[in-house]
C-alpha cells in the first residue's frame, strides 16, 4: 500500500515536472508564436514611428473560440480573419496611435472550457474580448464578463442570450432575426405559398433560426406544409435526407426552407435531385460556402437563395482586399466566420476611437466607455454597410440575399 | 505514538481526509493573499467535480469491479434535475444556500433513481457485456434530456419532444428547457467551499462503505462471485448497491456542473461517452480501487491541459502524450520493475544496507 502510493507520487511528480517545462517553454516561445504581435509592431516602426507617449502601452485584445474539435473550422477562421485584421491595423499605427496585441485562445467548443480559457486571457491583462465564437460557451462566459465587466463583442454567437448584459454586444444576426427576416422576404416577395422546413433539432443555431420562422411564417402571407417531425434531423443521422425530403415533396411544399450548415444542404439537394424535386430553395447564412462543397455537383444549387452578410466575390473594395490577403496567408477563400471576425477588429476600433479610450485604462473603464460609444458609432464593413448598434447588443443591418446564378453567388 | 495505536487503514484514510483540507486551507489562504490566477480561481470548482466523479466511479470500478462506461450520464440526469429546479425555485427561494442544497439533495435523488433503474436489467451482465450496456445507457440519457423541452405558463407547466411551439403556452410562459439548446439561466451557486464540503462527504459515504460490512460484501464479490453466493451473500443486492451510490455521487457532481456555468446543453463533449471515458481513465491512472490516487489523478489530468495552453496548437497532442508516459511507467511490466529499482524507498534501502555493509 506504501510502496504504491510512493509510486504514485512520483508519477505524479513527474507529470508535474512535464507540464512545468511545458509551461516554461510556451512562455519563452510565446511571442515567437504569435506572429502578429512582434512582426507587426516592427512593421509599423518602418513607416511611422510610434508615438513617444504611448511607449510600449498596448492595448490588449483577447479572443476565444473551438480552434481543435469538431467545431475547428469556425474558431480557425476567426482567429485568422481577426489576426489580419490586427496586421493591417497595426501597420496602419494602430488605434490612436497604440498598438494591438491579440491573442487567441481555444475553447474546444465547450462552455467549460470557455470560461478557462476566459480566465487565461484575463491573466495575460485581457482588455476586450472578440469571442466566444459558438454560441452555448458564449452564453457562458458572457456571464463572466458580465461579473468583470468587460466589454464582449462576439463575431458569431446568434443565440439570444449571447449578449443578453448590457457589456456585450454582436456582429452577426441573432438567431431569430434571421428566421424572422427570410420569413420575412419569402412573404413579401411571394415565392411561395407552401412551405416546407427541414431543419436540425440538435442544433440550437438550426432550431433558433426554425422557431422564429415559424412564428412569423404566422404573419406571413404562406403556410408551413410539414410538421416538426417530419423535417426535423439531428446530429447523429445527417447524412440520409429521404425522409425529408419526400415529406415535403408529399406535402406538396413550393419552398424549401433550410436553416443549416451547408455540407448537410448539399446532401439535401442531391436527394432532392433523385426524387426529382424541384422547389424553391431558401437557405441562412450557414449556406455559405456551398459551392466548394467537395465532390458536389454545383448546378444543383443552381437558383438557390440564401441570407448572408458576406459574399467573397463582391465587387467591394474591402471585401476584395481582405480576400485577397486571406486567400495569400491560408490559401483558402474566407468564409462569413472570418469575415465577422475581421470586421470585429475593426468596429473595436471605431468604437475605440469614439470612446477616447488609453491603453492605462483597466478593463473595467474601457467597458464602460464602449458601453456608450458602441450605440453612438456607424460602421462600414466587409458584412455589411451603414451597420450601428442597439444598447441592447443587436447590430442593425441590412439582411443580403444572395443567390447562385451560374455557379457563382450573386446578390439581389 | 497515537498514529502508530491506529490502524493501517484508518490511518490511510485519515491522510486522504487531511489532503483534501490541506489542499483547501493552502488554497483559501492563496486566495486571501491574491496569489491565485483567475484560471485556477475559475478551475476551483470543476477540479472539485472531476474529483467527486473520480471517486464516485472508483467505487463501482475498483470496489465493486465492474466495468461502467456511462457514468456521465448520471451527471447528466444530476446536473439537468437541479438546475430546473433552481431555475423554477430563483424567485420562490431566494436564499441562496438554501436552493442549493435542495438542488444537491435534488440531483443526488435523480442520480440514485436513475442508478437504480438502470442497474436493475444492467447488472445481470457482467465484464464487457456490462460495459457496452452502460455505454448505451450513457448515450440514451442524453439524446431523451435533448429531445425534451419544457415550458411554464400561467396553466402550469407543459411538456413536448417536437418543440417549442407544441407546447401551446399563454403568452408571457418561459421555456424552461429547451430541447437541445438545454437550459440556460441557471444561478451560479457553486463554490469551492461546497465543492470541497461535498468532496468530504463523497470520501465519507465511500470510504465508510468499503471499510463496513457492505463494502467486504461487495469486494468479496468482485473477488470470487461464485463463493459470495456459497456464503449467503445477496450479490444483485450490493452490486446494485453500490451502483446506485455511486450514480447519485455522480449526481451531485452534475448539481456542481450545472450550477458553475450559466447555461447547461447535453452535449458530447460533456455528458457523452468522452466525459465517461475521460471519468474512467481518472480511475484506471489513480489506480482501480485506489481513492486517494483517483483525487490526485483527476486533479493532475484536470490542470494538465489549462497548464499546457501557452504551448497553443501542440497541447492537446502534449496532453495525450503525457498520458501514455504515466500509464507506461505507473502500470507496464518495464515501468513498474524501472520504478522499483529506482524509487526513493529502495535507493534509501540500499543505502542503509550499504551503512551496514
Amino acid at each position: 500500500m506504501k510502496k504504491k502510493a510512493l509510486c504514485l507520487l512520483l508519477a505524479c511528480a513527474m507529470t508535474f515536472s512535464l507540464a512545468a517545462c511545458g509551461g516554461k517553454g510556451g512562455e519563452t516561445s510565446a511571442p515567437a508564436e504569435d506572429r502578429t504581435e512582434t512582426e507587426a509592431p516592427a512593421e509599423a516602426g518602418d513607416d511611422t514611428e510610434a508615438p513617444a507617449a504611448s511607449g510600449g502601452a498596448v492595448f490588449k485584445v483577447g479572443g476565444i473560440g473551438p480552434t481543435t474539435g469538431g467545431a475547428a473550422v469556425y474558431g480557425m477562421a476567426v482567429q485568422r480573419g481577426a489576426e489580419i485584421a490586427v496586421e493591417e491595423i497595426n501597420a496602419a499605427g494602430g488605434i490612436n496611435g497604440v498598438q494591438i496585441e491579440f491573442q487567441f485562445q481555444d475553447d474546444e467548443h465547450d462552455p467549460e472550457k470557455s470560461v478557462n480559457a476566459y480566465n487565461t486571457l484575463k491573466d495575460w491583462g485581457m482588455q476586450l474580448l472578440v469571442g466566444s465564437v459558438t454560441s452555448n460557451p458564449c452564453i457562458a462566459v458572457g456571464e463572466k464578463t458580465h461579473e468583470d465587466n468587460l466589454f464582449q463583442l462576439t463575431p458569431s454567437g446568434t443565440a439570444v442570450k449571447c449578449v443578453q448584459y448590457d457589456n456585450a454586444f454582436r456582429m452577426c444576426f441573432s438567431d431569430p432575426n434571421q428566421g424572422l427576416e427570410s420569413a420575412k422576404y419569402i412573404g413579401e416577395n411571394k415565392l411561395a405559398s407552401k412551405v416546407a422546413v427541414i431543419y436540425d433539432s440538435s442544433d440550437p443555431y438550426s432550431a433558433g433560426i426554425y422557431e422564429a420562422f415559424r412564428a412569423e411564417a404566422e404573419n406571413q402571407d404562406f403556410e408551413i406544409v410539414t410538421e416538426a417531425k417530419d423535417g426535423a434531423f439531428d446530429a447523429s443521422n445527417k447524412t440520409d435526407f429521404s425522409v425529408q425530403v419526400s415529406a415535403a415533396k408529399n406535402a406538396g411544399a413550393e419552398l424549401l426552407y433550410m436553416p443549416f450548415y451547408y455540407t448537410e444542404a448539399s446532401l439535401v439537394l442531391k436527394e432532392c435531385k433523385k426524387q426529382s424535386y424541384a422547389p424553391v430553395f431558401f437557405g441562412v447564412d450557414g449556406m455559405d460556402g456551398i459551392l466548394s462543397v467537395e465532390n458536389f455537383d454545383t448546378s444543383l444549387a443552381e437558383d438557390l437563395m440564401y441570407m448572408a452578410p458576406f459574399v467573397a466575390n463582391s465587387d467591394d473594395e474591402q471585401v476584395k482586399s481582405f480576400v485577397t490577403k486571406y486567400q495569400e496567408q491560408f490559401n483558402e477563400v474566407p468564409n462569413q466566420f472570418a469575415a465577422d471576425a475581421y470586421d470585429c477588429i475593426y468596429v473595436l476600433k471605431a468604437a475605440m476611437e469614439e470612446a477616447g479610450v488609453t491603453p492605462d485604462m483597466d478593463a473595467s473603464a474601457i467597458c464602460d466607455a464602449m458601453k456608450t460609444a458602441m450605440t453612438g458609432i456607424t460602421f462600414d464593413g466587409i458584412t455589411g454597410k451603414g451597420i450601428s448598434w442597439e444598447a441592447s447588443g443587436e447590430p442593425n443591418k441590412a439582411p443580403l440575399i444572395v443567390q447562385i446564378k451560374g455557379g457563382e453567388g450573386v446578390a439581389l | 505514538m497515537k498514529m502508530k495505536a491506529l490502524s493501517k487503514n484508518t490511518r490511510s484514510n485519515l491522510i486522504t481526509y487531511g489532503m483534501v483540507v490541506t489542499a483547501y486551507v493552502v488554497m483559501e489562504i492563496l486566495l486571501k493573499a491574491g496569489m491565485v490566477s483567475s484560471l485556477l480561481r475559475g478551475l476551483l470548482v470543476p477540479l472539485c467535480m472531476y474529483v467527486i466523479l473520480a471517486v464516485s466511479l472508483n467505487l463501482v470500478v475498483g470496489i465493486s469491479g465492474e466495468l461502467s462506461l456511462g457514468h456521465a450520464g448520471f451527471m447528466c440526469v444530476g446536473a439537468f434535475s437541479s438546475a430546473l429546479f433552481s431555475l423554477c425555485m430563483k424567485e420562490a427561494v431566494p436564499a441562496g444556500a438554501l436552493r442549493f442544497f435542495l438542488a444537491i439533495l435534488i440531483g443526488a435523488a435523480a442520480g440514485a433513481l436513475f442508478g437504480f433503474l438502470i442497474g436493475v436489467p444492467v447488472l445481470r451482465l457482467r465484464g464487457d457485456y456490462l460495459a457496452i450496456v452502460t455505454l448505451a445507457f450513457g448515450e440514451i440519457i442524453k439524446n431523451v434530456v435533448n429531445i425534451i423541452f419544457l415550458g411554464r405558463d400561467v396553466n402550469g407547466f407543459h411538456i413536448s419532444i417536437e418543440d417549442a411551439f407544441s407546447l401551446n403556452m399563454e403568452p408571457g410562459g418561459e421555456v424552461l428547457i429547451n430541447g437541445p439548446q438545454g437550459i440556460t439561466g441557471t444561478p451560479q451557486d457553486s463554490s469551492f467551499f461546497i465543492g470541497i464540503v461535498l468532496i468530504l462527504i463523497t470520501l465519507f459515504v465511500v470510504i465508510n462503505m468499503v471499510n463496513s460490512r457492505t463494502g467486504r460484501a461487495i469486494m468479496a464479490i468482485r473477488d470470487n462471485r461464485i463463493a459470495a453466493e456459497s456464503v449467503g451473500i445477496n450479490v444483485t443486492k450490493y452490486k446494485l448497491l453500490a451502483f446506485t451510490v455511486s450514480a447519485s455521487l455522480a449526481g451531485v457532481a452534475g448539481v456542481l456542473y450545472a450550477h458553475n456555468l450559466s447555461t447547461l446543453a447535453a452535449q458530447p463533449k460533456n455528458f457523452g461517452y468522452n466525459m465517461s471515458i475521460m471519468i474512467l481513465v481518472f480511475v484506471v491512472l489513480g489506480g482501480i480501487g485506489n481513492i486517494r490516487g483517483s483525487i490526485i489523478a483527476a486533479v493532475v489530468l484536470t490542470l494538465l491541459p489549462e497548464m499546457l495552453r501557452s504551448l497553443n496548437d501542440y497541447r492537446m497532442l502534449m496532453y495525450a502524450v503525457v498520458l501514455i508516459a504515466t500509464m507506461i511507467f505507473t502500470s507496464s511490466p518495464g515501468g513498474q520493475a524501472f520504478r522499483e529499482r529506482y524509487s526513493l524507498k529502495a535507493l534509501i534501502g540500499r543505502k542503509n544496507q550499504e551503512k551496514e555493509a
